[in-house]
């Protein structure tokens, strides 16, 4: 007799034992191996000799021996979904067939675990098949324009956390995953500047607590970049922060100076990471550098003539856009092809105002931890659509300028 | 896509012959239509940027533009002189419509911004006289925005910094975000109120190309696919109505 229609209920990646209410004894694993991405901590140690070990195919079958049921939710989980919505009868046994393309999540009764960052375990016939598809879509895509900078605002944790009756701070962790995961996606496709909105000048006028849990989650997860084994070192990539690093408590600013000392050489993917950053400010900034290196270069001509040398003639050729731009914390990188918000919001919230001129902007409403692979693939669609014009009001505007 | 770019402040922005509508009201819009549209009088936005994008579209679609003689030469040439017929256009919109401005009492106060190097002569003269025959209006805020850039404007304004620097008027490490805002020329034409509070662009490209760069920082952007010249009342009430939709929390979170 089969247990009792049930809630639907997530599962995450990690999951490796979840208690079944409905049967109130732990279910078994039902994560194949093949999607175990926890530290070494929260899995348990594998015999080589038993079935569940890692051995490609095998690696698929649970204790119980539900094959269909893991790769279903393989093929799910390429496409940013992650658990099904078909209440989970089979504990393993009975292949749950029922799940949708939508992305939707639905709330855990359990609380979904804290994602972990550390990359997925590439192994298994599916994962291969499922990387050669992307390399294929990859390809395609290709033919068109690609950007080579994305600019992403991360907006939607909380209500992400709210619509799923989560704690707040989940939805920072969960919306911390699909940032990495998208890092590894633009890299991918050849993206060589990715720029995220971590952190505003404003948001410091937020309750404390929740600016502090903030805190010290950017400190965790910049330490867990300096790790060697993160997918950060696996791709090369380059680092940096912009923004008042001054106005960020110690341990955060001394953990941020170090991953960019250490990525510094690094000749991957450039990510930018803005915290705490307002553009009014980083404008204020260069225009603060560009006055002061004005008035040392009247100054020293000045000095020059009093001490007999030759004058220059007193010339000085009056500030431009170049010179604002090379003071700029973007100096160096190109502008953003593409801005994109999610969540809906359709504003820029001090967010790259001089760099984003001829940018593409996007507000699609998914909420920023549900943002996945289908959802970059339609952002660089509609860039490719409108790439004509883009190229057109650059060239206008290079003439004017 | 030109440099040239129009802001307009006023509700009612049909504009079929580049003309505004006379003998209306063209500072609010009639109660009735707001109240139809579901719009809530009291939280409407208070400056208003729309960048009129897509007129060559639209006359392309009616078969306006006809192609001519060679291809490269034509291109430059219909540049520049798309560029002059802009000039005369909004010279001759403003030189016709400040006498009604005028007029009217506590009405419309007319602002050029933009270079006024780059502007002809006779345009210089129109936007002169106009803003001192509208001196003392102050309904409404007409900001038509000429030969128009936010680099633009910030670079004249970092160089008005300099000098002042350069003449120890003032040291770097002081200038802050209110003293560089105040010495843009939208400050000095809308003082508090020039940030926008909605910026419309018609025609479906979804990007700000520098207009009001540093102004719309908060700004909540509307994108809508109308061409300009067919962008009346309703789809300005569909605009508005968008824009009550939104929570805005200036980087805050809702109390």
């Amino acid at each position: 007799m089969l247990p009792a229609a049930a809630a639907p209920r997530v599962r995450r990646r990690d999951d490796v034992r979840v208690p079944n209410p409905f049967t109130h004894r732990q279910s078994a694993t039902c994560v194949p191996s093949t999607l175990s991405t926890t530290s070494p901590a929260s899995n348990p140690p594998r015999d080589p000799e038993s079935p569940t070990s890692n051995r490609g195919w095998a690696s698929w079958v649970s204790p119980q021996g539900c094959v269909a049921h893991h790769v279903l939710d393989e093929i799910a989980a390429s496409f940013g979904i992650i658990g099904h919505l078909a209440p989970c009868h089979c504990n393993g046994r009975v292949p749950c067939v029922l799940f949708t393309f939508s992305g939707k999540f639905y709330n855990c009764r359990y609380g979904p675990k804290i994602e972990k960052l550390n990359e997925v375990v590439t192994t298994g016939v599916l994962k291969n098949l499922e990387n050669f598809l992307l390399k294929c879509l990859v390809a395609v895509l290709s033919y068109g324009p690609m950007p080579k900078h994305v600019a992403f605002i991360m907006d939607g944790n909380r209500r992400y956390a709210k619509f799923r009756s989560i704690q707040q701070g989940t939805g920072h962790r969960v919306g911390f995953s699909a940032l990495i995961s998208n890092l590894v996606r633009c890299n991918d496709m050849g993206v060589k500047y990715v720029t995220v909105y971590a952190f505003s000048i404003d948001n410091f006028k937020r309750d404390p607590s929740e600016v502090q849990f903030l805190m010290e989650l950017m400190e965790e997860k910049i330490n867990e970049l300096l790790n060697n084994q993160s997918v950060i070192y696996k791709m090369n990539c380059k680092i940096n922060f912009w923004g008042n690093l001054d106005l960020l408590c110690e341990p955060v600013r001394l953990a941020a100076q170090q991953v960019m000392a250490s990525t510094a050489g690094n000749t991957g993917l450039v990510f930018s990471v803005c915290m705490p950053y307002n553009s009014t400010s980083e404008i204020v900034n260069a225009v603060n550098e560009v006055c002061a290196e004005r008035r040392e270069v009247l100054q020293r001509d000045h000095a020059g003539r009093c001490n007999g040398q030759a004058a220059n003639n007193g010339m000085h050729s009056e500030i431009s856009v170049a010179d604002l731009d090379c003071h700029m914390y973007s100096a160096g990188c190109p502008e953003p092809d593409i801005v994109i918000r999610t969540s809906g919001e359709t504003r820029l919230s001090n967010f790259l105002l001089w760099q984003t001129t001829y940018s593409h902007l996007q507000n699609p409403d998914t909420l920023w931890p549900e943002f996945s692979f289908r959802h970059l693939i339609w952002a660089i669609l509609q860039y490719q659509r409108v790439y004509p014009y883009l190229v057109q009001s650059r060239k206008l505007a290079k003439k004017q300028l | 896509m030109l440099s040239n770019f129009l802001s307009r402040t006023i509700h009612r922005t049909r504009l079929p012959d580049y003309r505004l509508q006379a003998g209306t009201d063209a500072a609010v819009a009639p109660p009735d239509a707001l109240a139809q549209s579901g719009i809530r009088p009291e939280s409407l936005p208070r400056h208003v940027a729309v960048v009129p994008d897509g007129n060559r579209r639209w006359a392309q679609a009616r078969g306006l533009l006809t192609p001519d003689g060679h291809e490269v030469g034509r291109r430059a040439l219909e540049h520049t002189m798309e560029v002059d017929y802009l000039m005369g256009m909004i010279e001759r919109t403003i030189r016709e419509n400040v006498d009604e401005y005028e007029r009217r009492e506590n009405g419309i106060r007319v602002h050029v911004i933009g270079d006024p190097s780059r502007w002809p002569e006779s345009l210089q003269k129109t936007a002169r006289e106009a803003e001192e025959k509208t001196r003392n209006n102050s309904k409404l805020h007409l900001m038509l925005a000429t030969c128009y850039s936010g680099r633009w404007e910030l670079v004249q304004a970092c160089r008005a910094l300099a000098h002042k620097v350069q003449g120890n008027l003032l040291r770097p490490e002081d200038i802050d975000e209110s003293m560089l805002a105040g010495e843009l020329q939208t400050s000095a034409a809308a003082g508090e109120f020039s940030c926008p509070d909605l910026v419309i662009r018609t025609s479906g490209e979804q990007r700000l190309s520098n207009f009001l760069l540093w102004q719309s920082a908060y700004s909540e952007l509307y994108f809508t696919d109308t061409l300009w010249p067919d962008f009346g009342e309703a789809e300005y009430l569909q605009a508005l109505s968008s824009f009550q939709s939104r929570e805005r929390r200036f980087g805050q979170r809702t109390a």
